[in-house]
């Protein structure tokens, strides 16, 4: 039933007669003239969720600013005066068209949008037709797939296109049937009338139109009425995932568009100075062209395979890249050296102090970066998965000399990205490769490229001193030390990408998102948070987060100790401190749930972590495993080590639109926190990472993940989403860490914990920088 | 320029190219069947797993000199019968297992020859059994891979 929201005749006020939307608030759409139905949006500010509420625990802190105002605001407030340019169409077949102007890499963002539409319009979730926008500059701040906010930034404008479009149906219905709009239904999208006539949209789409751009008031379907929202939904992609149809960017069939692939120096972001054999490379089998741009030598060939062999016999001279030199050790070092100081001086009351490193960590997802692009004289077309194709489509133009608008940037589905893809570093060297060949390429980074020359999550040192008496905590000052973390994508427009870019703008750029980010979620007295970023000339972005997991297991270990050092239980400690009874309430969920403090066997343990943002709140429990025939049990060329046997997790984090989707999130999440805390990470040695492919770099895989995993999504008051990419991993990463400590009863000082043990592999060579594809893929067949 | 002849999910097939171009590229970039990825070329992600004969294969580590003209190759595009889908792709949507999708493709071939080896081999499908997949996905959904798995395997 969608009588809810029966439009009153067109001269009345909205909100005036029999159905006036009692004490419901009103946003604005647009109609928009066209032939058929076109309606667009517009934000109206809403009320979010409530503030923290008052604390029991004995010495408040503050409150701090993500508490009221939080990234998520931030990337709404700046997406606000645009948004009404987002469009819902209603087709003749009476289906729904709608361009979200997002990047999905797996996340669900067009299920979700898919079910937000069938909802607000009573139509089945596979009437609505969502495919991911090109690039829109007249987006401005509008078009950025980061931050965990899609769902939150886009939840009200999408409802309010979709409730306009039902209200004109139902409108064009009553006309066409000479009835009163109260006396039909509209279901499936198809609108019954008291005789029992049928109409569908489709037929409705036409009379629906407006003529003319107009303004019009709406209100929106009320949560009691929702029947697709908050019920679990299957990703609507699956059957072609299943089937093999699902197209990322290299598996597109453009016209002369051949695999290429780039020399690339043995040092990070090296650069060609030059090449001793290029013409014979040209000729060799399959080669179509070869050709020096700014970050390697390209090759483009009838097959990827031969363009690895052309990359493979090139001899290039190369310039010193950016860390030349460079380790883990030189950096960590001049980290150290960019460490804020503590303020309260140790002595006031029983100090707590520890210093943790988190070494680099690869974003690097299954598709690598790959991008075609098709560059003529005056024009360019580029395709790629881009979670931020406004600033890309500035960026390609600036580099080929092009004006913005001459350059068309389509955003195909992309195979994962974790945070890699909000940069766009394929697409704009496809443009220049395609530019300077004066042909097609479709680009594909090779797994050592993606490895040893993509981004990585930057190196961080977290400093935490706290002092507590004998039952408070008095201070907690976490000072967080990191190499600088590359925000020129800004908030996916060209000015704040510029800001970014100007002279201490990305580290005023980083303190803000840092600031909008981290709470400690503790009432620990005098409680500090601050950053400091060190530009080293690494290339970086976020990681399914920035900050917070690193930032949560250094927070959590230390609560653990500030725990011990009062003579509490972990779990009991964190509820007595935690600020709200929102999050005590997923501490104790997981507590229940996971059975806290149930008896374990020497060298296994259960640790718990909690952690607040993106408007929500959650918690882990694990337990792991640490005895010696479980660290050492042999897997050829994986890792093993200690096995996170059980995951308990709570989550509440607003309104869910799709629980089966929010959980595949924090699922993911959790294997990442395996990941993060245990095995793997990249190694600086004398200006280049070692790892080149996923068997030097150890990202979970079957044999690490847990065998018992239990998500539990809390019900929530709240009626906004927040945001769901990246919550999985804070409060997992905290709660391993403290197993971990708890079972071997050593704190870890480094993270992954076997960053220091000698490689498990012998690492690949620099020159050529491709490893040789094997021939004896016959001997494994199983 | 040599001429290899194979059966490509059902199809005879044939291609020129030189003996030692690995056969993931025969498939994606000359054949135009694009459902085993790419996502490391060295046999250690897993992406482009496939059937040669029945059997799970990475055809990035294969020269396509080495395929007999007997041999067939199954992709994931040839494992349904027509619309009808294998039991081990509807168990894929039933549990809603895909994230991104990359990886799904080898999951699925990957885990259909685990599920034919162990019944050949009389094992059960196992935690044990299952943890033998070497298969990356990083997304990170591997436990709804693993209720699939065994779901799958029930009606195998």
């Amino acid at each position: 039933m969608a009588n809810h929201r029966f439009a009153p005749p067109k001269a009345k006020e909205p909100g005036t007669g029999l159905r006036a939307p009692v004490g419901r608030r009103k946003f604005l759409g647009y109609l928009v003239a066209a032939p058929t139905l076109v309606v667009a949006a517009e934000f109206t500010r809403q009320t979010v969720f409530d503030g923290p509420s008052a604390s029991a625990a004995p010495i408040p802190s503050v409150p701090q600013t993500p508490e009221a105002y939080d990234l998520l605001d931030l990337l709404r407030d700046a997406s606000r005066p645009t948004a009404n340019l987002i469009r819902i169409e209603v087709n003749k077949d009476g289906t729904v068209s709608f361009a979200l102007p997002r990047s999905d890499n797996g996340q669900g963002i067009v299920t979700s949008t898919q079910m937000i539409i069938a909802e607000e319009m009573g139509l089945e979730v596979d009437q609505v037709h969502v495919t991911l926008a090109d690039a829109r500059p007249e987006l401005l701040f509008n078009q950025i797939t980061g931050g965990s906010s899609t769902t939150f930034t886009t939840y009200t404008p999408i409802r309010v296109a979709a409730a306009l479009a039902q209200m004109r149906l139902l409108d064009a219905a009553a006309q066409v049937l000479q009835q009163d709009v109260r006396t039909l239904t509209a279901r499936s999208g198809l609108i019954t009338g008291a005789a029992g006539r049928v109409l569908s949209y489709g037929d409705l789409t036409e009379a629906a139109a407006s003529p003319v751009n107009e303004q019009v008031e709406v209100v929106l379907k009320p949560r009691e009425d929702f029947r697709i929202i908050g019920k679990p939904h299957n990703k609507t992609d699956a059957r072609d995932i299943v089937t093999g149809k699902k197209c990322f960017a290299t598996d597109l069939q453009i016209p002369d568009a051949l695999p290429t692939v780039i020399c690339r120096a043995p040092d990070l972001n090296g650069t060609p100075d030059d090449v001793e054999n290029i013409d014979e490379v040209r000729n060799m089998p399959g080669v179509t062209d070869v050709e020096v741009v700014s970050t390697g030598v390209a090759v483009r060939a009838k097959t990827f395979g031969q363009a690895i062999d052309g990359v493979r016999a090139l001899r290039v001279q190369w310039n010193d890249g950016t860390v030349h030199g460079e380790s883990d050790e030189t950096i960590l070092a001049k980290l150290k050296a960019a460490e804020l100081p503590l303020a309260v001086p140790a002595g006031v009351g029983e100090t707590v102090e520890h210093s943790f490193t988190f070494y680099f960590k690869s974003n690097s997802s299954l598709e690598t970066n790959s991008a075609i692009a098709d560059v003529r004289s005056d024009s360019a077309e580029i395709w790629g998965a881009m979670k931020n194709p406004v600033t890309a489509q500035a960026a390609i133009a600036k580099k080929l000399g092009l004006p913005q608008s001459a350059v068309t940037v389509h955003v195909t589905q992309g195979g994962g990205s974790f945070g890699r893809k909000l940069f766009w570093d394929a697409a704009l060297e496809a443009a220049e490769v395609s530019q300077t060949m004066g042909k097609p390429v479709k680009l594909m980074w090779t797994r050592a490229d993606d490895s040893r020359q993509g981004r990585v999550h930057p190196m961080a040192t977290s400093r935490i001193r706290a002092s507590v008496t004998k039952d408070s905590v008095l201070s907690y000052e976490q000072r967080h030390t990191s190499v600088s973390t590359d925000f020129t994508h800004g908030l996916g427009d060209a000015i704040t990408a510029t800001g970014a870019r100007a002279p201490l703008g990305n580290l005023t750029f980083a303190e803000s998102i840092f600031e909008l980010t981290q709470v400690t979620p503790y009432d620990y007295g005098v409680s500090t948070r601050l950053l400091n970023e060190v530009e080293m000339g690494f290339n970086t972005s976020s990681m399914r987060n920035v900050y917070s997991p690193d930032v949560a297991t250094a927070r959590e270990l230390v609560t653990d100790q500030l725990a011990a050092k009062v003579g509490q239980d972990p779990y009991e400690f964190r509820r007595q401190f935690l600020r709200n009874d929102r999050m005590r309430a997923v501490l104790d969920a997981v507590a229940k749930e996971g059975r806290w403090g149930r008896s374990m066997k020497d060298g296994t343990a259960q640790g718990i972590g909690f952690h607040t943002e993106y408007k929500g709140v959650s918690a882990a429990l694990v337990e792991i495993d640490t005895r010696p025939d479980t660290v050492n049990r042999k897997i050829r060329e994986g890792v093993t080590g200690p096995r996170v046997t059980r995951v308990t997790f709570a989550v509440e984090i607003g309104l869910v639109i799709n629980p089966r989707g929010l959980e595949a999130q924090i699922m993911g999440g959790i294997n990442d926190a395996i990941a993060l805390i245990l095995s793997s990470s990249l190694h600086l040695t004398d200006g280049h990472f070692v790892e080149a492919s996923w068997d030097n770099y150890f990202y979970t895989r079957q044999w690490n993940t847990p065998p018992e995993m239990n998500i539990i999504i809390l019900d929530s008051p709240g009626d906004e989403p927040g945001g769901a990419g990246e919550f999985g991993l804070a409060a997992t990463c905290g709660a391993i860490a403290c197993a971990y400590a708890r079972a071997t009863g050593k704190v870890p000082e480094y993270f992954p914990i076997n960053h220091k043990d000698p490689f498990p592999f012998e690492p690949k060579p620099l020159v050529p920088p491709i490893p040789e594809s094997p021939t004896d893929g016959l001997r494994y067949t199983y | 320029m040599p001429t290899h002849t194979f059966t490509l999910n059902g199809e005879k097939v044939t291609v020129d190219v030189e003996d030692d171009v690995r056969l993931l590229w025969v498939i994606r970039d000359m054949l135009g069947v694009t459902g085993p990825k790419y996502g490391c070329g060295i046999n250690v992600c897993k992406a482009c797993t496939c059937h040669i004969n029945g059997k799970a294969f990475n055809p990035c580590s294969v020269p396509v000199g080495a395929i007999d003209e007997k041999d067939e190759i199954t992709t994931i595009e040839g494992l349904a019968k027509g619309d009808e889908l294998h039991p081990m792709q509807q168990a894929w949507i039933d549990r809603d297992v895909p994230q991104c999708g990359y990886c799904q493709p080898g999951q699925i071939m990957a885990a259909v020859a685990k599920v034919r080896q162990c019944q050949r081999e009389g094992r059960d499908v196992d935690d044990e059994a299952i943890e033998e997949i070497r298969n990356i996905c990083r997304c990170g959904t591997y436990n709804r891979i693993r209720e699939a798995i065994k779901a799958g395997a029930d009606n195998m």
